[in-house]
């Protein structure tokens, strides 16, 4: 009794968690512009990678594995965000991304400003100015 | 379990396959690492699902480094992009 | 570490870094000597003496800037930041798969800036990757020297829900800075009058392309 239960539980999260690559999918095919894919990309994954692993925890039933499972998991809570931010940030800089589909850029405003404020300068410190805002 | 089994495959094959269109389609460099870290994704969900329905664990530390794997892979081509479309 | 010699550390170019004491290498050691055991599934006193041999192995010969903690941190805070966060993810997942379905191409986003109330990195940090989690966006940029983080954020149709997203970002801070920020953060943090737009950076409409 208590087993098919646990075999109907695992199924659920089986079915949402293989949902959840779907949804990734599908994001990557119709958001418009490469910032908004990223979000696709990164966050239903971490979700349905936990759904899976919980499954896999609920069928093999056994307290060894759960370090395992759980470590899977922080690995990707870990990375995810990183490789989000970096594949971001060069989208941004390298100017992939759809001005009209961007409500404001708070970034754009800095930026300009930045570049203004080094033309004005325009002496030795700019470089270094430069350097100090971007990295 | 079968039927769990066939559902989650259908799903997953659907998955691949929206992100296999998009690795096609691209149009920039940064498009396809992304679509490739999905794809490693969906490969180690059916990896997770083969081990759930025919209970083992020997896949479970490739779970683990398919994440390092994608993560490392997407870092290093972001860091050597280039603003050059179709690149 | 003060702001300070936090950007000379960082700017500092002979590549001699500041060594990261014992003390303030033991939550990395504890954390290495669990993955270790985690992935032999063998928790065995032997396991484990030989992981801790291999992780410190690891911190002296690939040596990083050390992380500065607090020495405060508050479980019950953490236990709850950790339930909060697990059903922030169910929702992001949720409300990005519903965007995907249902939006798709017409779907509007925002880049917008979040100047933090902290000065540490590792809250900074914190806040960054829980952010990309949870509902909404991700980190595109960050200025060090401001604690200011530049956010892609999804689904933004008005300038209210661009305020909104930067509230729940100060949320997040502020419930990070509860459970593991320092004193002084904790004090400037409950000093705040309540339901106030907290210090958010205004930045002018001008100059916009």
């Amino acid at each position: 009794m208590l087993d098919t239960i646990i075999d109907v539980i695992a199924s659920i999260f089986m079915i949402l968690g293989c949902l959840m690559s779907l949804a990734a999918g599908i994001g990557m095919l119709r958001f418009p512009d490469l910032l908004s894919r990223m979000h696709a990309a990164t966050k239903p994954q971490v979700l349905g990678l936990f759904l899976l692993l919980a499954a896999l925890g609920l069928e093999l039933r056994s307290w060894v594995i759960v370090p395992v499972l759980a470590l899977a998991w922080i690995v990707q809570l870990l990375t995810a965000p990183v490789s989000a931010h970096m594949v971001g940030r060069a989208g941004y800089r390298t100017r992939h991304l759809k001005r009209e589909t961007l409500l404001t850029d708070e970034l754009a405003t800095v930026v300009a400003a930045a570049a203004a404020r080094e033309r004005k300068e325009n002496g030795e410190d700019t470089e270094s100015n430069r350097a100090d805002f971007i990295d | 379990m079968s039927v769990v089994l066939w559902i989650c495959g259908t799903i997953l094959s659907i998955a691949a396959f929206l992100t296999i269109i998009r690795l096609i389609k691209g149009p920039s460099i940064l498009e396809r690492v992304i679509a490739t870290d999905v794809l490693l994704l969906i490969v180690s969900a059916a990896l997770c699902i083969d081990m759930t329905v025919n209970k083992h664990t020997n896949n479970l530390v490739f779970v683990v480094l398919a994440c390092l794997v994608g993560f490392i892979g997407s870092v290093t081509v972001s860091r050597f992009v280039t603003d050059r479309r179709n690149a | 570490m003060s702001p300070v010699e936090r950007l000379s550390d960082a700017k500092n170019e002979s590549g001699q870094r500041q060594r990261a004491t014992l003390r303030q290498e033991l939550p990395l050691l504890l954390w290495m000597v669990l993955v270790w055991g985690a992935l032999w599934q063998d928790f065995s006193p032997g396991n484990l003496v030989f992981g801790l041999i291999l992780s410190l192995i690891v911190v002296n010969v690939f040596q990083l800037p050390p992380v500065i903690l607090s020495g405060r941190f508050n479980i019950f805070r953490a236990v709850t930041f950790l339930g909060r966060f697990l059903w922030d993810v169910v929702l992001a997942s949720f409300e990005v798969m519903y965007l995907a379905i249902f939006r798709g191409p017409k779907t509007k986003s925002a880049v917008i800036a979040v100047c933090l109330r902290t000065e540490s990195d590792l809250i900074m940090t914190g806040v960054g990757h829980v952010l990309t989690l949870v509902p909404g966006s991700y980190v595109v940029e960050v200025d060090r020297r401001s604690s200011t983080l530049y956010l892609h954020v999804l689904n933004v149709n008005a300038p209210e829900d661009a305020e909104q997203a930067r509230q729940d970002v100060m949320d997040i801070e502020a419930r990070l800075i509860r459970m593991m920020g320092s004193k002084e953060e904790l004090e400037a943090l409950n000093a705040e009058p309540k339901h106030t737009k907290s210090k958010t950076k205004k930045i002018s409409e001008e100059g916009k392309p």
